[in-house]
């Protein structure tokens, strides 16, 4: 747990303070993701956790424990720390490089060759790279290696600076979904600082939206965010597709599901007729009792008295309770019939429609 | 005619010489060298001491920079005079000459080659729990290292070129056999002289610059490699 208590920083020289009064708590083992304009203050906040930075006031704690009264170089051997640039030592190969905090900290050779190569494993990096320099690896290897050197020593904290600036978007996708598998093993508390509220969006449990001078517009868990904001300043950045956004966050679960046309094999086909009338559709569901067989349209029941031998296309888009409802849109819209069906494992829950999405985002 | 030009070449340069002074020439390549490496470990280590100095507090830079740059456009011969009456004819007065003019270029270097260390690498450094000293010795001084040994480089061929000089003062190391040389008004035996002080002494700057560069190369693979693009 990190707690940051009436904290600031004027720089020498300035009379406006880079934070003024900053109080918040990270709690342990969440991620938490600053975010905010350039120059407001994250980068700051972020380094005086680790002390680059020396806060002009207030009082930053790690763990229970006053960072002001650590040995500063300590103290950083706890914490895990990654850069935008990166900062490899160019004149070290990969190997030593991870191996840089273990051997601050003294440990014994068998044991740094062992954990480099986990952490090899961890970040998904291939053995053969470990006697290269960083020169020669591409930007995206060179950034897993930053973050295998960050969590050599295991450290409890993680600290990362806009660590995906400056890899380029595919590149930066993956990354992200990286550290969020690897967070999901790990349970580091890590903060991370970017401006992009999308990137908090994804890899935080936890949003803190900054204003220039470090001022904490709001806290809250990126879905609370975005169907919530605080004031008009934390709505204007989240943009005005917030409602969107907060699809990729929110489960199906959470919205009503349509029953959908669902009939028996048995149902006389004017039964069906009826069922499109009533949902003004041309196609509907043969099931029931939590299984659906497939669908039909208006002109595959022609010259049929029931269903029963009524040729039926399989759904192509099956979608669980647990995803999201960005997913459930993608499908909805890529779907012939404008609905996809949920499933609960293989039991048939109902349809997810347009209509149901379209109100949770104006929500 | 090309048989005239042997003869006369023959004629003006004394390879019997060479055969006689044998041991002279190997006597006067070990001072020469000895001066050399001396001047160059001295002047390397008061030139560090200075750096450290500079890049602890900048404000220094200008005074340092400058006090050396007056010592290295003292003219060598004025240099010496002004030192023999104090230090004597001896060994000290060489290297004092030869030192000051290591000064102005070792320190050069050694700040640009520590400044010239990337930023967000020093950042790294700080950040992962380095102390200043542990960071200086194993960051900062092996990244500056290829600037550093280029000074090293210069320095050193600087100091083999003015070793000679020395020769006023009764060392001189090759340059003992040009001085002689002169005294002998351009006889053959003179020239002979003349040629062989300076041929030894530009083929003794040539190995030892490239010497530095192997080294330099040995101790920085690192720089060599290159990106697979
Ligand atoms: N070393 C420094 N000396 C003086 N002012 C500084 C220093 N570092 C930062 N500042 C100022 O403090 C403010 C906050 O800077 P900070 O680097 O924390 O911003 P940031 O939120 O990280 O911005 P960005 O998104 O552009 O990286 C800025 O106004 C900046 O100019
Ligand atoms: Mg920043």
């Amino acid at each position: 747990m990190i707690e940051l208590e009436h904290v600031s920083k004027t720089f020498p020289g300035q009379d406006v303070a880079a934070v003024g009064d900053l109080t918040f708590t990270i709690p342990e083992g969440e991620s938490v993701v600053l975010v905010g304009p350039s120059g407001c203050g994250k980068t700051t906040t972020l380094k005086m956790i680790n002390r680059l930075i020396e806060p002009t006031g207030g009082t930053i704690t790690v763990a229970g424990r006053d960072v002001a009264q650590m040995e500063a170089h300590e103290l950083r051997r706890g914490i895990g720390y990654v850069i935008q640039q990166i900062g490899l030592f160019p004149h070290r190969t990969i190997r030593d490089n991870i191996a840089t905090v273990p051997k601050l900290l003294g440990w014994e050779k068998k044991r740094i060759q062992a954990r480099v190569l986990e952490l090899t494993d961890l970040v998904d990096l291939s053995e053969d790279m470990l006697t290269r320099y960083p020169s020669e690896l591409s930007g995206g290897q060179r950034q897993r290696v930053g973050v295998a050197r960050a969590l050599a020593a295991d450290p409890p904290v993680l600290l990362m600076d806009e660590p995906f600036g400056a890899v380029d978007p595919i590149v930066r996708t993956r990354l992200q979904d990286e550290l969020v598998s690897l967070q999901a093993r790990l349970n580091k508390t890590i903060v991370l600082v970017t401006h992009d509220i999308d990137e908090a969006i994804k890899l935080g449990d936890r949003v803190a939206l900054l204003n220039i001078g470090g001022v904490l517009e709001q806290y809250a868990p990126p879905e609370e965010l975005l169907r919530d904001p605080a004031n008009a300043f934390v709505a204007d950045f989240l943009g005005t597709d917030r409602g969107i956004k907060r699809l990729s966050l929110v489960p199906i679960s959470q919205i009503n599901l349509d029953p959908g046309p669902v009939l028996p094999r048995s149902a006389p086909v004017a039964e069906a007729r009826e069922m499109m009338r009533r949902y003004q559709i041309d196609w509907a569901v043969v099931g029931g009792d939590g299984r659906i067989e497939g669908w039909f349209t208006e002109n595959d029941i022609a010259g049929h008295d029931t269903l029963d031998r009524v040729h039926l296309l399989p759904f192509q888009t099956k979608l669980a309770a647990t995803d999201s409802l960005q997913q459930a849109l993608d499908a909805v819209i890529s779907s012939h019939t404008a609905v996809a069906a949920v499933f609960d494992g293989e039991r048939y829950l109902g349809m997810v429609t347009s209509e149901e999405i379209s109100r949770e985002i104006i929500e | 005619m090309i048989g005239l030009a042997q003869t006369q070449a023959q004629g003006v340069f004394r390879w019997d010489w060479i055969g006689r002074n044998i041991d002279a020439i190997w006597d006067r390549t070990v001072e020469h060298v000895v001066l050399t490496v001396v001047a160059v470990s001295v002047g390397l280590v008061i030139s560090t001491v200075l750096s450290l100095i500079i890049v602890r507090y900048r404000k220094t830079y200008t005074p340092i920079t400058w006090t050396t740059g007056i010592l290295y456009t003292i003219p060598s011969l004025a240099a010496l005079a002004f030192l023999v009456p104090i230090t004597g004819l001896s060994h000290l007065t060489a290297e004092i000459v030869l030192v000051s003019y290591t000064l102005l270029i070792l320190i050069r270097n050694i700040v640009a080659g520590i400044d010239g260390v990337p930023q967000d690498v020093l950042e790294a450094a700080r950040g992962m729990g380095y102390t200043r000293r542990r960071r200086f010795i194993e960051i900062e001084l092996p990244l500056a290292l290829p600037v550093i040994v280029a000074g090293i480089r210069i320095a050193a061929v600087t100091v083999i070129g003015l070793v000679t000089v020395t020769s006023l003062i009764g060392l001189g190391g090759y340059g003992f056999f040009i001085l002689r040389g002169l005294s002998l008004f351009y006889s053959p035996i003179g020239t002979t002289q003349i040629l062989v002080g300076t041929a030894l002494s530009v083929l003794l700057a040539v190995v030892v610059d490239v010497s530095l560069a192997l080294t330099e190369r040995a101790l920085t693979p690192w720089a060599r490699r290159k990106a697979p693009a």
